[in-house]
């Protein structure tokens, strides 16, 4: 790069490490030359670096810094001299030269090292009896080892000692080794043209200040160039759940294709969650493993007593015209029993309980959370999404709901679609709807559908009128969306997540 | 849901013709069963619960034909009488319902009877729920000696050797000591006396719903004829048992023979496998399919699903449990239509879309809080009282003065969570985010967060669960304070157009003094403010907390 459109671009950063570069060329240093704190130093190299100024290697060194005693011994005398000096007044015993100022322990693990030197003699007689030698004499005139090694500025790189020595002094905590991270610089060709410069001279506009714009100062002086190109911090704006994103765009698809939004609470009586769809007091769903009870409340009411009368006599033996019903007899005390909804199916059940002929034709949608008794793991949740729709028409037919599936799929984001027989207790005719994966190139189950049976609707409705039904896998196509696997993730309310995950748009 | 193996061979031969691989995965699922896999010789169906009659190799094989056409229409199946009789007791109250055939001219090989047990138990699970319903016997009919009676016993009395023993127990000691026992001892937890079948030499062929005996009840390689019961708590359902099996057992070669049920009050004879006519409305199966089938169109339809047809009547198989009315008609003639055949068509039905005013409540309010740069969360429903209660200070015991003039805060409890952590329902939203604050510390902070959501208390309603959707609030970095939660709620009041009074308050949650509630309209609705460090330091948050609770439901009526 040129050297000129280098120094337009420099930051003040930059600017206040390049002097410092021909003298210092690591980075501690640069940061203490350049009167800057190490992250900015590293930040302003960084920089250069990018602008090939310079090259920054950084290694990983050995640096000895002091220890407890060691800091003391540097103050004061070191234990070796105090040692020496008691033997050469006198001192003979380990009790004589504690009493000199030598801690015990300290003590045991200068003996074998004084001795090594030979500037001491030991003698046993009933205990141990030490002597200084001529040698030791003769070395209390100078600095000894560990005296000219305290006279060194620490830190320092391990490099500059003996090893053994520095294993030595680790051992009696007069040294600490730390790992440290050392950078150091090399400048390139451009970067020795550079520290050569003179950056005093130049005078760009930084920041644009009211008064550069008050001044007009920008007619007079360069503005200084940034790179552009370099990264900068992250930030992090506010946004919607992504599970809720997808049921918001869910919604626009239901509400552009004319449904109107069923409410409901979660906990529910059996009544409405089973009975109104003429799911047999009997039928496993309705069993503890599946279905979560409330333990309290445990009972809630009956709605009016016509209605229930109605589902009662379906159930019972059925209405004459369009069902034998199931043939047992219905028992309120079943019916009472609190749940949390298992569907959203029970949105629907009450919408049609609420319906007068004169709606009709007429649609709804639900989008909500249903429950299933599951312990979590995978692929497991007790709290799921579901959505469905409902078409309430007397001229609907089996042929609508094949159409209405295509079109919602569509919408949805699958262009191809195929219709399966299934079974679902309250649907008759029933559909099992597979779309067409584009990238897997596979077709997947995403839902199913169908036409209430007679013996949901009568009793509701007061009359069979063909009601068009379908839910789709809602959770499954969210997973496929953000290709997530683990179905917990739709709860993990980890931030960085929600943070960096990609917005929903279909 | 119940899965059939069977055997691609057996299928064959069984439907008389070859079976390419393409033809059976399309047919299996366009018939209205899942296939699973294709492996070899091995196909694996799920059958949908409402045709426990597909349960059988031959069951499936019988739909099979018909479907693909080999070999349409109804079957029918020959009774012979038998010449013997059951005495049903009036003491079996608790199982009053029984139904029993005799098959001769079997020939059965290994893997026929793992096939026929294994028909038994699937049978038993779906249709016969988990044998609470009904359940079903198998002997060689050279083993037991009629009549039979089918009679209620205290188990004190009666020992005998039960399938898998070698040696005779005390009937009361199967529900403790036979594998079947702790399975099903739910069903007789209630019985004083058990359901005996014992035949006219005193010998116990079964307990019910546990086992079989070990002498009569064990059907052998060299076994030619067998005696079929079915037992359980309805006529109907015991009945459409028997059908199943003499239908399958029939298929297999057997000769059917049928037997007389003296109940106390009245005989039946078992199995009837004549097939019930019921009325056939064309025109409303048609108006439901959209579709314009003639009568003989229809007849062709019905037939490749099994049934016959005569004189506008539908025969319905005997074994057919599903059939209920017109509808289930309209299914199968669907099917045998093939869904791929039909026309898709969209009607123009003029209706309007209609967001809730919740949703739209709802909506506005995440518009405006994500404007704020606030990030929604979405937590859980499901709760545990200690995250609810005690982890946030607050107090559910209610032993003083002054602890029961606080809002009822006992949570609603489930009966049977499956989930430790998960065993009850929220009664508010903090203690739900204050958990996800606790599991991002290691995140960038400032760290607002949201979530609205259902949370439940006892109440007047149907149900005795009152529900109303809360707001959660949640501002987190090193310098977070009340200010910082109070300007959130007059930013968010303003923009909803509702005026709130701010008054001073106290709350276990809070540090008092930097605690208030808003007021509209006379009722409190929001409580907020910073949160002790006492929760902090529980929650092991380092950072301060400053939080709020909102009720939505005075913000329903927004802004007019």
């Amino acid at each position: 790069m040129n050297i000129d459109k280098v120094i337009a671009g420099l930051h003040p950063l930059e600017r206040a490490v390049i002097p410092v570069l021909k003298e210092h060329k690591e980075l501690r240093s640069i940061a203490k030359a350049a009167q800057l704190q190490e992250v900015k130093a590293m930040r302003a190299l960084q920089w250069l670096e990018n602008k090939d100024v310079l090259k920054r290697t950084t290694e990983v060194q050995k640096i000895i810094t002091l220890d407890k005693d060691g800091k003391q011994y540097k103050k004061g005398q070191i234990p070796e001299r105090i040692f020496l000096e008691a033997l050469s007044t006198g001192a003979k015993t380990k009790e004589d030269i504690i009493k000199a100022g030598i801690a015990e322990p300290v003590l045991n693990s200068i003996i074998g090292l004084l001795r090594q030197e030979k500037l001491i003699t030991i003698t046993k007689e009933k205990e141990l009896v030490f002597a200084i030698t001529d040698k030791g004499t003769k070395a209390l005139n100078n600095p000894l080892p560990l005296e000219t090694f305290l006279q060194h500025d620490f830190p320092q790189p391990a490099t500059a000692f003996d090893k053994q020595l520095i294993k030595d002094y680790a051992k009696r905590r007069i040294i600490t080794i730390e790992q440290h991270r050392i950078t150091t610089i090399t400048l390139t060709a451009l970067g020795k043209k550079l520290v050569e410069a003179n950056l005093e001279d130049l005078d760009v506009i930084e920041a644009i200040t009211k008064d550069v714009i008050k001044n007009e100062t920008w007619k007079e002086k360069q503005f200084r160039n940034y790179d552009v190109t370099i990264n900068v911090p992250a930030i992090h704006g506010g946004k919607r759940h992504f599970v809720k994103q997808a049921i918001d765009s869910a919604k626009r698809i239901w509400l552009d294709m004319g449904f109107e939004e069923m409410e409901g609470t979660i906990v529910n009586t059996s009544f409405w969650n089973f009975d109104a769809l003429f799911t047999a007091q009997d039928h496993p769903v309705r069993e503890m493993q599946d279905t979560f009870y409330v333990e309290d409340p445990v009972h809630g009411k009956l709605p009016n007593l016509k209605l229930v009368r109605a589902v009662q006599e379906m159930h019972e033996h059925g209405d004459e015209i369009s069902s034998k019903g199931w043939q047992y007899q219905w028992d309120k005390n079943e019916a009472i029993k609190n749940v949390l909804r298992t569907h959203t199916t029970v949105l629907s059940a009450q919408t049609l309980a609420r319906l007068k002929q004169t709606d009709l034709p007429a649609k709804f949608f639900a989008v909500g959370k249903c429950f299933r008794n599951e312990a979590v793991d995978w692929s497991h949740l007790f709290e799921f999404n579901q959505t469905e729709g409902i078409v309430v028409d007397p001229n609907a037919n089996f042929r609508h709901l094949l159409g209405y599936l295509k079109l919602f799929f569509k919408k949805m984001g699958f262009e191809r679609a195929r219709f399966r027989p299934a079974y679902f207790p309250y649907t008759e005719p029933s559909v099992e709807i597979d779309v067409f994966h584009p990238v897997h190139n596979t077709w997947f189950e995403l839902g199913g559908a169908g036409i209430f049976r007679p013996e949901v609707v009568v009793p509701l409705l007061g009359k069979d009128v063909p009601v068009l039904a379908w839910g789709p896998g809602f959770d499954r196509i969210i997973l496929e969306y953000y290709k997530i696997n683990d179905i917990r993730d739709l709860y993990r309310n980890d931030v960085k997540q929600l943070r960096e995950m990609k917005t929903w748009s279909r | 849901m119940p899965t059939v193996n069977l055997s691609k061979k057996v299928l064959e031969k069984l439907v008389g013709k070859k079976l390419s691989l393409d033809m059976l995965k399309d047919r299996i699922s366009m018939l209205g069963t899942d296939l699973e896999h294709i492996k070899d010789d091995e196909i694996k169906v799920e059958v949908f619960p409402n045709r426990p009659d597909m349960l059988s190799e031959q069951g499936f094989a019988r739909a099979f034909s018909s479907f693909i056409g080999v070999k349409t229409g109804l079957r029918e199946y020959k009774v012979k009488k038998s010449g013997h009789h059951i005495i049903v007791d009036n003491s079996v109250t608790m199982r009053p319902y029984t139904a029993c055939a005799i098959v001769k001219n079997l020939t059965m090989t290994d893997e026929r009877i793992r096939e026929i047990m294994q028909m038994q138990e699937k049978l038993a699970t779906t249709h016969g729920r988990g044998r609470k319903k009904s359940c079903y016997g198998i002997y060689p009919v050279d083993k037991v000696h009629f009549p039979i009676t089918y009679t209620a016993k205290d188990p004190a009395t009666l020992s005998f050797t039960p399938l898998g023993f070698d040696q005779k127990i005390k009937a009361s000691e199967i529900v403790e000591t036979h594998p079947t026992g702790p399975k099903y001892a739910h069903i007789s937890q209630d019985w004083k006396k058990y359901p005996f079948y014992i035949d006219a030499h005193h010998n116990v062929m079964s307990m019910l719903p546990f086992t079989n005996s070990n002498d009569t009840g064990r059907v052998e390689l060299d076994t030619k004829n067998i005696f079929i019961e079915c037992t359980g708590t309805e006529q109907h359902n015991v009945e459409l048992a028997l059908h199943m099996f003499c239908a399958m057992f029939s298929d297999m070669g057997g000769d059917i023979y049928s037997l007389e049920i003296r109940y106390p009050d009245n005989t039946l004879t078992t199995p009837r496998m004549d097939a019930t006519p019921m009325d056939f409305d064309l025109k409303y199966i048609n108006r439901i399919l959209g579709l314009s089938l003639s009568e003989k169109e229809a007849t062709t339809l019905l037939k490749k699903m099994g049934y016959g047809y005569k004189k506008g009547k539908v025969l319905v198989p005997a074994y057919r449990a599903d059939i209920l009315g017109q509808i289930d008609f309209a299914e199968d003639i669907a099917i045998a239509y093939g869904y791929e055949h039909f026309t898709e068509e969209l009607p123009q039905v003029a209706t309007i879309g209609k967001e809730s005013p919740q949703a739209i409540l709802e909506r506005t309010i995440a518009h405006v809080l994500t404007g704020l740069g606030m990030l929604e969360l979405q937590t859980y429903h499901l709760s545990n009282t200690a995250l609810q209660t005690s982890d946030m200070s607050v107090n559910t015991t209610k032993t003083n003065q002054d602890a029961k003039k606080k809002t009822k805060s006992a949570v609603i409890e489930l009966a049977n969570s499956v989930s430790e952590d998960y065993h009850c329902l929220r009664s508010w939203m903090l203690p739900g985010l204050i958990e996800v604050l606790s599991h991002n510390k290691h995140h960038e902070y400032p760290q607002k967060l949201f979530d609205m959501g259902k949370v439940f208390k006892k109440g007047k309603t149907e149900t005795g669960v009152e529900e109303d959707t809360h707001l959660g609030l949640i501002i987190s970095h090193d310098k977070a304070d009340y200010t910082d939660i109070r300007q959130v709620i007059d930013y968010l009041t303003t923009a909803l157009n509702k005026e709130i009074t701010i008054e001073e308050t106290t709350h276990p949650s809070f540090v008092p003094g930097r605690c208030a509630q808003g007021i509209h309209k006379g009722k409190v609705i929001a409580t907020f403010g910073e949160l002790h460090p006492e929760i902090l330091a529980r929650f092991k948050l380092e950072l301060p907390v400053a939080a709020g609770e909102i009720d939505l439901s005075a913000f329903q009526t927004i802004s007019q």
